[in-house]
């Protein structure tokens, strides 16, 4: 190698010279910028969360400076005492991580199933299939959620026409209530005893549109590693189709989409755009989730204070979260790996 | 911590078609019952894929100017460009062209793209090839910012922000509602992904080359330079594409610091206005038409770069 033999000539290094001063060298750039604005602005706002933070306290002329109130955000805050509509705490919270939870089953599941129907040997189109399903991973955020947005709307809506031709196709009447959904904002809970309003429904149902394809790409390289011979060995044992996926198949794909799955719940439970562009929260902040609801604080609000409180509820709550699935997946981890 | 970034990054590859068809060889024959049969559920899904795109297109197509549609029309009759045309100009009643919003959010997009890749990777390098003490904590302290969502860095830039203001003849600049201020808060939380992401693709090339070089007499920087640089271009193509595609598309940062001074607005910003409640007034074919000029130029990009992504893949492959 060219490279190589022009320096031959240098003088040869300690072994150790990988424990000299030159690491902090090369972290030194991104570190320092980081201080500045990732590090210093979290720690800033633990401080903030202490005080009554507020648009006085950081205008241009004359600011004062803050009043320190100790726990008092974050006692508002968990016992929902706040002035704001429709904010409570716990449920907030548990709204948030079934969200995330649900939405991961189900992305996981779908990806799993077409990406084993995709890997079906001589199925004609693969290519062409697999080009089409990955075509939404490419498209911004604000744009998926603003197009489901429409795609939800009472009177203009596609699902809403989607179901109008469907049914009148099938001998309903032309004025059936499920034709004329009002997805978005509609109060009462669709299922007795589930309390989740027709909005949820909607945010999964785009959001599983936006999430199955990129789960089925990782299952996808997960099934090409198993050696075929385990399945004609499973065949021989007198395994049937079922037995073969839940034994062969299922068994090497854990240890792939484990780690996929705990990154897509971390990624779900802080999805801002679709709670905030598509359901706005509605019906009445019931589909709001903490990051959408510490952004409303902060912008619309104005309470600096509590939305930094929030902030620090939320680490807490993902640091949580993390060392639970990490446990899990410990715990979890196959053989196979 | 670790489970986040065990994430592999490997199997996009066997996702494209190039794999597909060298393992055709193999391939049975399949009866055509049971083929016709997974046809049409691939259909199916198909058809679940595309409705939205398929929606919107025709929608941003349609020559009635309706403010709202009136039913499912793949190509309605009469089709024109004219919406295109007509959001080209002005797509808000805020006197900002197309051009204008997309100048913002490509200033955006390029500049945090550029700082959390040319920070990051001399940081992925020292963490994935160097021991030094403290690397283990430093580590779980990125990835701990990295799950925190951009919310929650927002408030304390605001403020820390806002307080950098400069007033002098007559040039009245507050870092917080300039563009700058913007890039550097998005860059907040890019830069750590942008760590982790490049740290996560060094620790899967090979050591070998690296090793040659140092028993070859190489310094740290020469291998870095000449040896790990163009090793990680893929995986420096597929960061940049992603910090790109995260600044281009960016709207919490910019309507919170930016607000109401719309020559600083960026598409989003114009996207959001052009649906909802403060949106009567916008007829969806012009809401369509913009999402899909919008939507396109990251769409070209990540085609262009698909070759990189497939490639790194590739070399991430190696180690098996």
């Amino acid at each position: 190698m060219a490279t190589a033999a022009a320096v031959t000539t240098m003088p040869r290094r300690r072994r150790n010279w990988r424990r000299s001063a030159s690491p902090y060298l090369y972290l030194v750039p991104a570190l320092a910028v980081m201080g500045i604005i990732t590090f210093y602005p979290l720690i800033y706002q633990v401080w903030m969360s202490f005080t009554d933070f507020g648009p006085k306290n950081f205008r241009v002329n004359n600011p004062i400076s803050p009043t320190f109130v100790g726990l008092d955000n974050y006692i508002r805050i968990a016992q929902s005492n706040l002035q704001i509509p429709n904010f409570e705490f716990i449920r907030l919270v548990l709204f948030n991580l079934w969200w995330a939870f649900s939405n991961v089953v189900v992305h996981v599941i779908l990806g799993v199933l077409i990406a084993v129907l995709l890997n079906v040997k001589g199925l004609w189109f693969r290519g062409i299939y697999r080009a089409l399903f990955i075509l939404p991973v490419v498209l911004p955020s604000i744009i998926v959620a603003t197009v489901w947005r429409n795609m939800f709307d009472t009177d203009a809506g596609a699902v809403n026409f989607f179901l109008q031709g469907l049914g009148t196709t099938l001998g309903f009447p032309a004025d059936s209530g499920w034709m004329h959904l009002d997805w978005l904002n509609q109060a009462d809970d669709p299922i007795p005893f589930i309390p989740l309003p027709l909005a949820y429904f909607a945010m999964i149902t785009a959001n599983t549109w936006l999430g199955w394809p990129l789960n089925a790409v990782v299952a996808t390289g997960a099934l090409q590693s198993i050696p075929g011979d385990l399945y004609e060995a499973a065949e021989m044992d007198g395994a049937n189709a079922w037995q073969k996926f839940r034994t062969v198949t299922v068994t090497f794909l854990r240890p792939a989409m484990l780690p996929y799955a705990i990154y897509g719940f971390v990624i779900t439970f802080n999805l801002f755009f679709l709670p905030y562009f598509m359901t706005g929260g509605n019906p009445f902040g019931r589909t709001e989730i903490l990051v959408t609801q510490a952004y409303r604080l902060a912008t619309e609000r104005q309470l600096l204070g509590v939305a930094a409180a929030f902030a620090v509820y939320l680490f807490f709550l993902l640091l949580v979260v993390t060392l639970i699935t990490n446990r899990l997946a410990k715990a979890t981890k196959s053989y196979a790996d | 911590m670790t489970s986040l970034a065990d994430v592999s990054r490997r199997p996009v590859l066997m996702w494209s078609r190039r794999a597909a068809r060298r393992r055709g060889s193999d391939e049975r024959k399949l009866p055509l019952g049971r083929q016709l049969a997974l046809q049409a559920l691939l259909i199916v899904i198909t058809f679940t894929v595309l409705f939205p795109l398929v929606w919107i297109f025709s929608m941003s197509i349609d020559p009635r100017g309706l403010f709202r549609p009136d039913g499912l029309n793949l190509i309605p009759p009469g089709a024109t460009l004219d919406a295109y045309i007509k959001v080209l100009n002005q797509p808000t009643s805020n006197p900002i062209s197309f051009i204008g919003l997309a100048l913002n959010s490509l200033k955006v997009a390029v500049f945090t793209s550029a700082i959390a890749v040319g920070l990051g990777i001399t940081a992925a390098y020292a963490f994935s090839r160097l021991r030094f003490r403290g690397r283990e904590t430093l580590m779980i302290v990125i990835l701990g910012v990295l799950m925190l969502p951009g919310v929650a860095t927002l408030v304390p830039l605001y403020v820390f922000m806002n307080r950098i203001h400069v007033d002098v003849a007559g040039l009245d600049f507050n870092l917080r509602a300039s563009l700058v201020g913007v890039i550097l808060a998005i860059c907040s939380a890019q830069l750590p992904f942008a760590i982790w992401n490049l740290k996560g693709y060094l620790d899967t090339i090979p050591h070998d080359l690296e090793e040659a070089a140092y028993v070859d007499g190489a310094t740290q920087n020469q291998t870095f330079r000449r040896i790990v640089l163009p090793l990680a271009t893929p995986a420096i193509a597929v960061t940049a594409f992603l910090g790109f595609l995260g600044g281009w598309s960016e709207y919490l940062t910019v309507y919170y610091f930016i607000g109401g001074n719309v020559p600083d607005w960026t598409l989003s910003i114009a996207l959001n206005s052009m649906v909802g409640q403060y949106a009567r007034n916008t007829p969806w074919s012009e809401f369509a038409a913009f999402a899909i000029l919008f939507a396109l130029p990251v769409s070209v990009v990540f085609f262009f770069f698909q070759r990189y992504l497939v490639g790194g893949l590739a070399v991430g492959g190696v180690k098996g």
